[in-house]
C-alpha cells in the first residue's frame, strides 16, 4: 500500500487537467517533443553563452578558416535526376503505409474465419501489383543514377 | 484540455503558414510548412485520428516535403529573392482567399459539429475496415499507385531503355 498514493495523486492529477486516455497516451511524445526543442535551443544558447561574440573577425564566417578560398555559394542547382528518385520515393513510400494497419490488423483477421486467408492473399496482390511497377522502373533504367553513354566519350 | 489544445494547435499552424508566406527564403518556407504539418497532426490526434495524424508526418511532412525541397534546390533561388512586392498581386490574392474563405464558410456551415466523434480512427480500426469492406478500394489503390510509377518514369526520364 506504500506506493498506492503516489499513483492516486498522478490519477488524481490527471484528472485535475482533464487529460482524457487517449490524449495521455502522447504524453511520451510530447515530452520527446519538447526534449528535442530543449537539446537544440540548449546548444545555441550554449554557443552563444560560451563563445566569445566579440572576437569575430570576418574570417571565422566563412566555410573553412583555412584552406581553399570558396567559389561560389552553396546554392547550386541540383541535377534534375534527383526528382525522379523523391517522386518514385513517395509513391513506395505511401504503399509501405498500407502495410503499418495491414500488420496491425494481420492476426486477428486470419483467425476470423469470416475473412481467413483473404488478409494475406489481398495484401499479396497489392504488393504484386506495386512490384510489376517496381520492375517496369528497374527495366526502363530509372533508377541508373549514370547517364547512358550513346555518344562515345571525348579523349580526356 | 481539448479546447486549450485545440486553440494552441491551430493558431500555431496558422501562425506557421503565414510564416510559409512571408519568408524570403524559400527553403525556410519549406521548414515552416514541415511545422505546420506537424501541427495539424496535432489537430487530427485532437479528433481522434490517431492513424491520420501518424501518416500526415510519415507521408507528407516526410515524403512530400522531400520532393518540395528538391523542387526548391532545382530553381534558382537568387532570381526568386529578387522578387518585387506588387500591389495588384497582392490584391488579388486577398480576393482569391476571401472567395475561398467564404466558400469553405458556406460548406462548413452546413456540417454536423460532431462528424468526428464516434469514428474510430485508430491504427486497428483503419485497418480492420480496409480489409474487409473497403478490400476493392484498397487493391484499386496499388493500381493507382502503379499508373503513377509508369507516369513519373515516362514523364520525368529522358534517356529510356
Amino acid at each position: 500500500m506504500t506506493d498506492f498514493p503516489l499513483a492516486f495523486d498522478a490519477a488524481r492529477s490527471y484528472r485535475r487537467v482533464n487529460v482524457s486516455a487517449e490524449l495521455s497516451q502522447y504524453i511520451p511524445v510530447g515530452l520527446l517533443i519538447l526534449i528535442a526543442i530543449a537539446f537544440a535551443a540548449g546548444m545555441l544558447l550554449a554557443s552563444t553563452a560560451l563563445g566569445q561574440k566579440g572576437r569575430r573577425p570576418a574570417v571565422k564566417d566563412t566555410p573553412y578558416e583555412c584552406g581553399m578560398i570558396p567559389v561560389g555559394d552553396a546554392h547550386m542547382r541540383f541535377p534534375v535526376k534527383f526528382h525522379i528518385v523523391a517522386t518514385l520515393f513517395i509513391l513506395f513510400d505511401i504503399e509501405v503505409v498500407f502495410l503499418y494497419p495491414w500488420a496491425v490488423v494481420f492476426k486477428p483477421l486470419l483467425k476470423d474465419p469470416q475473412t481467413g486467408m483473404t488478409i494475406f492473399t489481398s495484401m499479396l496482390t497489392f504488393l504484386g501489383i506495386l512490384f510489376v511497377g517496381y520492375v517496369y522502373c528497374w527495366k526502363k533504367g530509372a533508377l541508373d543514377w549514370a547517364p547512358r553513354r550513346e555518344t562515345p566519350q571525348p579523349p580526356a | 484540455m481539448h479546447d486549450q489544445l485545440f486553440w494552441f494547435f491551430s493558431i500555431a499552424m496558422l501562425l506557421s503558414g503565414l510564416l510559409v508566406i512571408l519568408s524570403r527564403n524559400p527553403v525556410n518556407s519549406a521548414m515552416f510548412l514541415v511545422v505546420a504539418m506537424c501541427f495539424m497532426a496535432g489537430l487530427f490526434v485532437l479528433l481522434e485520428a490517431h492513424f491520420l495524424a501518424i501518416i500526415q508526418i510519415l507521408v507528407y511532412a516526410g515524403a512530400v516535403m522531400v520532393l518540395f525541397l528538391f523542387v526548391i534546390m532545382f530553381l534558382d533561388l537568387k532570381a526568386e529573392r529578387r522578387r518585387r512586392f506588387r500591389i495588384l498581386t497582392f490584391g488579388g490574392g486577398i480576393i482569391v482567399a476571401a472567395a475561398f474563405m467564404v466558400k469553405v464558410h458556406d460548406v462548413v456551415e452546413d456540417m454536423p459539429l460532431v462528424a468526428a466523434k464516434g469514428v474510430a480512427g485508430t491504427t486497428e480500426a483503419v485497418g480492420r475496415l480496409l480489409f474487409t469492406r473497403y478490400l476493392l478500394p484498397f487493391e484499386v489503390a496499388s493500381l493507382l499507385l502503379l499508373v503513377a510509377v509508369v507516369g513519373v518514369v515516362l514523364l520525368s526520364k529522358r534517356d529510356l531503355k
